[in-house]
């Protein structure tokens, strides 16, 4: 079984928003709206200083508390790579979910279902990959299976230092950033 | 120096999260009254009331359906997709507060509605023979007995859901606090018996349930010391949080609303009306309540500001 | 197709034999469930994007009728199939609702946006007969032509047809003029667009203020990450911690305006501690030891006070570029009008990589070649007795395009002789040249103004007759036959028809040459004769290229070592270290440092740049772009603001030294500028009023822009001359 997950080279990531816009045409994301978004963290003085900048999004965690806290079960983990999705059918719009997530990956849709990245989904069942990650103008951004040791996305984090978002949130996000 | 920058700007969510409006700290009080006002009704049940007698035991379950309709209907308007609703009840989540929260809405209504109909007078039923009879019946001693521990039962777990809905999301540090069920439910508890102990007639009820506020209001304080200390005492994410209500945005709010004119002060007044120091006087009570609603919104709105920090 | 093919991607993403079965169920599942991926009929139309002048080759995806993405060509070079975000954002200019749909003319005072629709009929008329009058009574060359990126280019011919001579954008005296000439004094050749550095073969890269990553051309920022992912040693000068400099191993932020002192130093050290390729010199250099001799006194400790970069930091980093050399790459900029030096700033980074023996070296400056693509033959132009007014007796010497500030100023003058007409396509002269009050005081001048835009711009606020042209994704424009790295053409074709009355440049050229009487200049009926009569001439044709977007040509010869002659188009046939040119106009030989004019006390000098996501002042409207950045900032030190009691997200105006008070702009209070600069993105601060969501967001450093200093070699407008002060509490 696929546990699709995402690496992110922090080194090679200019924080140009490219993933951002390619999300939005995509997958139509409603003016206004965002499935994926940038951070940027600067920290010392200058000329000491250090920039980090992490292209953001649903982590599709492990351990997904929006999926827990679900009424529904339209958030629900999906067969197909582990992927965190939303059934818009089932969603009633009480968006307990996007206050269960620490990451604040979630919105509401103008047409009022919880939404947020789908891993583009119906680009990886085609073989495609996720949009942002296709679009990359620096090759940034690495798409696979972490379950598969021979990935390039396994390979990476075996082989570079790296770090998740808010571990101790404790939801096991599985998009790693490459420092 | 740490400067954090992001272009995300999701309404509801950004620049910090406000999902939840009026709707849901007014649901949240109005539930916990409701919970209040069937634990209070349970009790005097249990203690013997019989309808008939003018008892608030039997105007409570009334009030109670009336509130939690209107609960309801508030939850309901906070609902973004209030066309697929029923979805809830498709399926009960065991890990969804959220879900077993809609359950819970849906029992207690007959609960409520038995403890009702057992008040209703016998010639208004004259025209429906076996409601008539099945109201007898519940008016049996060891029926009210039983509706009562059902009513306590089910006033209890519809307390405490209101605080374990916020509490199971630890995304909201403030939230996350295994204080926040019990402090919901005594504070509903108090609500409860503010509103009991206002509109009873009878003098002896009146007292008992003045008596029982008091030791709510003093136990609620009690959690909210413990609440702001299990905070203060559970590492940065916890201590940041609670920080909002000891010196930041909302520390004026909470003071002077929840704790000062929603506890503190009804609570003097109140002793001094146990201690027949001063006449009874619908101010107290009327505090208590507006306190109750003061604490929903003050945790509602602080726990969506609080947030995972990254340090 | 711009898909990857599925088993490429498999191998790519490593999935596992199991993980392929499982996404066939998958995509039962999903269709099962009623969680949406976009569906639809989609085809794709490969066409190039003009959301910029690198002109990435594309594919738009166009579904149910409808544009929905577009993405880049795998087959070009430029966009290595992936476009930059504005180009991933391109379909809003199809969509943006700020669009002029009907071509308009002037009913009250220019500048007064009051107008009224008139059919393309009345509007080429009205402007064909004004012409005819100014040629009558001023003569041909009295009507100019501003014209910025290919779409240009038949305009251009149908003025050049009409006898006019001045044609000039802001390309060169605005933007990257100074660094061409630089180049051209010292190695007989520019730079070009796209630039020919080879960055993804660096080993030592250095950036002096060009902010790739903010400055998001496409090529160049691909070509940057890789070098970073290869271990290039990245150095950065700039007065502002830009994204560039967060990759830097070494950052120097370097006073504004004192890079020459830092440049003179490197070679002092290169050339004391005798570290940079003597063989090179010795075999392609002219003049190095006056050049040495010149530079001897600019020592690091010399450079410290001017610069402010502590002189072992210059020594470290001069030896760091030499360690690499020749793959150690000083590039030479692009909008370099900053200062009024800026050509000789150019031409002391060329003489830096001279040192370096870069030039015509892997992982310096290779050098490009294009497809040859005849022209189409069309009959002579007329001839003009009176030349080009925007350079006058050659007052710039070294200038090797025509200056858009030169145009302006002979129409406020009317000398060398009287402007009468401008016609101005795509380029928003209000925004893009230095001292609004001057281009507005030259329009005032004219007898007819005419703008054709895709929205209604500041520039267009200001026409007589405003022609709306489709968006590239409606149109043709002529063939792009770049120097590139590869040779290629390649087209730009209709995605998507326009939604309202607008037309290509390419009809509106056509039309008003007819008008004019000079159809014998448009022998062919459309565009798409044209176009592939040019290609067929060329071995192919449009049918090719529609289907396929691009042809690419043989790779060519790109190093001195890959068989590129060694030769220099300068006066000594060499790599000119001293420039008899220079000396014999009567300037510096050998760079020279002059110390920047300071600001008044309390005042910072107003900086700015790009953002990635918007170009210039032409993407606020566009509705993607603007929700990925509806405002801009302006940066200011972290002590300055808390000397201030300002905070991030403040609003403030700022007011320069003649007086301009700026739009309310939010303040950015940061450690990643220096205490004397602030820092604004370009292009905001919208003034005309149909900009929608963009009238009036942010500030515009244009408008703050008042003064600047002309290059006396060769006429660029500096413009990092201004200075604000910051009020807060706007
Ligand atoms: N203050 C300041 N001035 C600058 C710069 C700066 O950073 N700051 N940068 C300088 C540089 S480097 C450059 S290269 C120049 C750029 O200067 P310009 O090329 O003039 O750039 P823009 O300001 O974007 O103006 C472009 C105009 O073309 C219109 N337009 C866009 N697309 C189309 C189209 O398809 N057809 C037609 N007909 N019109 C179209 C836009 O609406 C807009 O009015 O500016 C220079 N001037
Ligand atoms: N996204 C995006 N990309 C673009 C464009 C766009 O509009 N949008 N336009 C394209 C065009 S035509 C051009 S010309 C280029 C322009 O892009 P560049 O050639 O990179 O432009 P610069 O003027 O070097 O960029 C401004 C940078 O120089 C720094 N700087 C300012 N003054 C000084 C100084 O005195 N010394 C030093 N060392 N640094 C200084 C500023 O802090 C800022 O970081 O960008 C191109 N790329
Ligand atoms: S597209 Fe790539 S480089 Fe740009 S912000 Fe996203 S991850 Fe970073
Ligand atoms: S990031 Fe948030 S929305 Fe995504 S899986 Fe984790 S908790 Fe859920
Ligand atoms: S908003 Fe929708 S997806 Fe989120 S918890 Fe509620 S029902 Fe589930
Ligand atoms: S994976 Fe797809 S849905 Fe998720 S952020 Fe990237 S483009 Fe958007
Ligand atoms: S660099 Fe970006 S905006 Fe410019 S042509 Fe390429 S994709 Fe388009
Ligand atoms: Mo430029």
């Amino acid at each position: 079984m696929a546990r699709f997950g995402m690496v992110i080279d922090t080194r090679k990531c200019v924080g140009c928003m490219d993933c951002v816009i390619a999300c939005k045409t995509e997958n139509d994301v409603p003016d206004g709206h965002c499935r994926d978004w940038i951070g940027q963290r600067l920290q010392g003085t200058m000329p000491d200083l250090r920039l980090t900048i992490t292209s953001e999004r649903c982590n599709h965690c492990d351990r997904p508390p929006c999926v827990t806290c679900c009424p529904t079960g339209a958030s629900h983990v999906h067969d197909f790579g582990k992927v965190v999705l939303v059934d818009h059918d089932k969603c009633i719009g009480c968006k307990a979910c996007l206050a269960a997530c620490p990451y604040d990956a979630r919105f509401v849709h103008p047409d009022g279902y919880a939404d947020k990245c789908t891993f583009c989904i119906h680009r990886v069942e085609k073989g495609l990959a996720p949009a942002c990650v296709s679009v990359c103008p620096t090759h940034s951004m690495y798409f696979g299976d972490l379950d598969d040791p021979d990935s390039e996305v396994s390979r990476l984090i075996a082989s570079r230092r790296h770090f998740v978002l808010k571990p101790d949130a404790g939801t096991q996000p599985r998009i790693f950033y490459l420092e | 120096m740490l400067e954090l920058v992001t272009t995300r700007h999701n309404p509801l969510v950004d620049p910090s999260l406000h999902i939840w409006g009026w709707e849901i700290p007014v649901y949240l009080f109005l539930g916990g009254w409701v919970a209040g006002c069937m634990v209070l009704s349970g009790w005097l049940m249990r203690r013997g009331r019989a309808p008939g007698q003018g008892s608030v035991a039997y105007v409570l379950p009334w009030v109670g359906i009336v509130l939690l309709s209107l609960g309801m209907g508030a939850l309901f308007l906070d609902l973004e997709h209030k066309l697929y609703v029923w979805r809830m009840y498709l399926t009960l989540r065991p890990t969804s507060p959220m879900s077993w929260g809609g359950w819970i809405l849906i029992l207690v209504y007959p609960v409520m509605a038995l403890a009702a109909l057992a008040a209703i007078p016998r010639d208004l039923l004259s025209g429906w023979p076996s409601l008539a009879a099945f109201a007898e019946r519940l008016r049996a001693g060891r029926s009210l007995r039983l509706l009562g521990t059902v009513s306590i039962a089910s006033g209890i777990a519809l307390g405490i859901y209101t605080g374990i809905l916020l509490s199971s999301l630890g995304a909201r540090p403030l939230w996350a606090s295994a204080v926040l069920g019990p402090l919901f439910l005594v504070s509903g508890l108090s609500t409860g018996a503010a509103f009991a102990h206002m509109i009873a007639r009878d003098p002896e009820e009146e007292s008992s349930l003045l008596r029982a506020d008091i030791l709510f209001l003093v136990t609620e304080l009690a959690l909210i010391a413990l609440f702001l200390i299990g905070h203060l005492t559970s590492g940065a994410q916890h201590a940041h949080a609670v920080a909002l209500l000891l010196g930041g945005p909302y520390t004026a709010v909470f003071w002077v609303f929840v704790v000062g004119l929603g506890i503190v002060v009804p609570l003097v007044i109140q002793s001094l009306m146990a201690s027949h120091r001063i006449g009874h006087t619908v101010i107290a009570p009327l505090l208590v309540m507006a306190g109750g609603l003061a604490l929903r919104i003050v945790i509602v709105a602080a726990g969506q500001y609080s947030h995972w920090i990254v340090p | 197709m711009a898909h990857l093919s599925r088993r490429r991607f498999l191998k790519i993403a490593g999935f596992s034999a199991g993980a392929a079965a499982i996404a066939g169920g998958g995509t039962r599942t999903l269709q099962a469930m009623a969680t949406r991926g976009p569906a639809g009929e989609t085809r794709t139309v490969p066409t190039s994007c003009d959301l910029c002048f690198w002109k990435c080759n594309a594919i738009a995806h166009v579904r149910d009728g409808r544009l929905w993405k577009i993405t880049g060509n795998p087959a070009d070079p430029l966009s290595r199939g992936r476009l930059c975000p504005r180009g991933t954002g391109g379909i809003g200019a199809h969509f943006d609702p700020s669009r002029l749909h009907a071509p308009l003319i002037r009913r009250q005072a220019r500048g007064e946006e009051v107008w009224a629709e008139v059919t393309w009929d009345e509007a080429l008329g009205y402007v064909a007969d004004r012409m005819q009058k100014i040629k009558a009574t001023y003569g041909p060359e009295a009507v100019a032509l501003f014209a910025h990126g290919i779409g240009g280019a038949f305009l251009k011919h149908t003025l050049k047809a009409y006898g006019g001579v001045n044609i000039a954008a802001p390309s060169f005296a605005q933007c990257r003029g100074p660094r061409d000439v630089g180049f051209e004094l010292t190695f007989g050749e520019g730079i070009g667009s796209p630039e020919r550095t080879d960055i993804a073969n660096a080993r030592c890269l250095v950036l002096i203020g060009s902010h790739l990553g903010e400055n998001m051309h496409n090529t160049q920022v691909q070509e940057f990450a890789e070098a970073i992912a290869n271990g290039a040693s990245i150095i950065v000068a700039d007065p502002r911690f830009s994204i560039a400099a967060s990759k830097a191993r070494h950052y120097l932020p370097v006073k504004p305006g004192t890079d020459l002192a830092l440049l003179l130093a490197w070679m002092n050290v290169l050339v004391t501690e005798g570290l940079y390729d003597k063989a090179y010199v010795e075999q392609f250099g002219f003049g190095f030891e006056n050049f040495a001799a010149e530079i001897a006194t600019r020592t690091p400790e010399w450079a410290y006070p001017e610069t402010g970069i502590p002189p072992e930091l210059i020594r470290e980093t001069a030896r760091e570029m030499a360690r690499h050399r020749p793959a150690t790459l000083v590039h030479p900029g692009r909008h370099t009008t900053w200062y009024g030096d800026d050509a000789q700033r150019a031409r002391a980074i060329a003489l830096l990589n001279a040192l370096l023996g870069s030039w015509g070296r892997k992982g310096g400056f290779y050098y490009p070649s294009s497809m040859d693509v005849p022209g189409y033959p069309y009959p002579a132009y007329p001839k003009s007795e009176r030349g080009k007014v925007d350079n006058p007796e050659h007052k710039f010497p070294f200038a090797s395009e025509a200056i858009t500030t030169g145009i302006r100023e002979a129409t406020i003058s009317g000398k060398p002789y009287p402007i009468k007409g401008w016609l101005v396509y795509a380029t928003n002269l209000v925004q893009a040249l230095p001292a609004q009050e001057e281009t507005i005081k030259a329009i005032q001048n004219l007898d007819l103004m005419v703008v054709v835009d895709v929205v209604p711009s500041e520039i267009a606020g200001w026409a007589d007759v405003v022609l709306p042209e489709t968006v590239y994704l409606e149109r043709y424009d002529d063939l792009n036959v770049e120097l590139f790295r590869d040779p290629f053409v390649a087209l730009r074709q209709p995605v998507v028809p326009p939604p309202g009355d607008q037309k290509p440049n390419w009809w509106i050229a056509r039309e008003l040459a007819v008008k004019l009487g000079l159809g014998a200049y448009y022998p062919w009926k459309d565009i798409e004769e044209y176009l592939d009569h040019r290609l067929k001439a060329a071995g192919h044709s449009l049918a090719e290229l529609k289907q396929v977007g691009i042809v690419k040509g043989a790779k060519p010869p790109r190093y001195f070592d890959e068989g590129v002659a060694t030769e220099f188009a300068t006066p000594s046939g060499k790599i000119e270290f001293y420039s008899s040119q220079l000396a014999a106009a009567g300037f510096d030989p050998v760079p020279r440092y002059t110390r920047p004019v300071e600001g008044p006390p309390g005042s910072f000098r107003l900086l700015y740049g790009r953002a990635p996501v918007h170009t210039f002042s032409r993407t606020q409207t566009n509705p993607i772009l603007q929700d990925a950045m509806s405002e801009n900032e302006v940066w200011v030190n972290a002590s300055v603001g808390a000397r201030m009691g300002l905070r991030s997200g403040d609003y403030v105006t700022l007011r320069n030294q003649d007086g301009v008070v700026s739009n309310r702009v939010k303040a950015r209070v940061t450690e990643a500028i220096r205490p004397d600069c602030v820092f604004m993105v370009h292009g905001f601060g919208h003034t005309a009023r149909g900009l929608r969501g963009a009238y009036g967001r942010g500030a515009s450093d244009s408008q703050l822009i008042t003064r600047y200093v002309t290059d006396p070699l060769m006429g660029g407008t500096g413009t990092n001359v201004n200075f604000v002060t910051i009020e807060a509490g706007a």
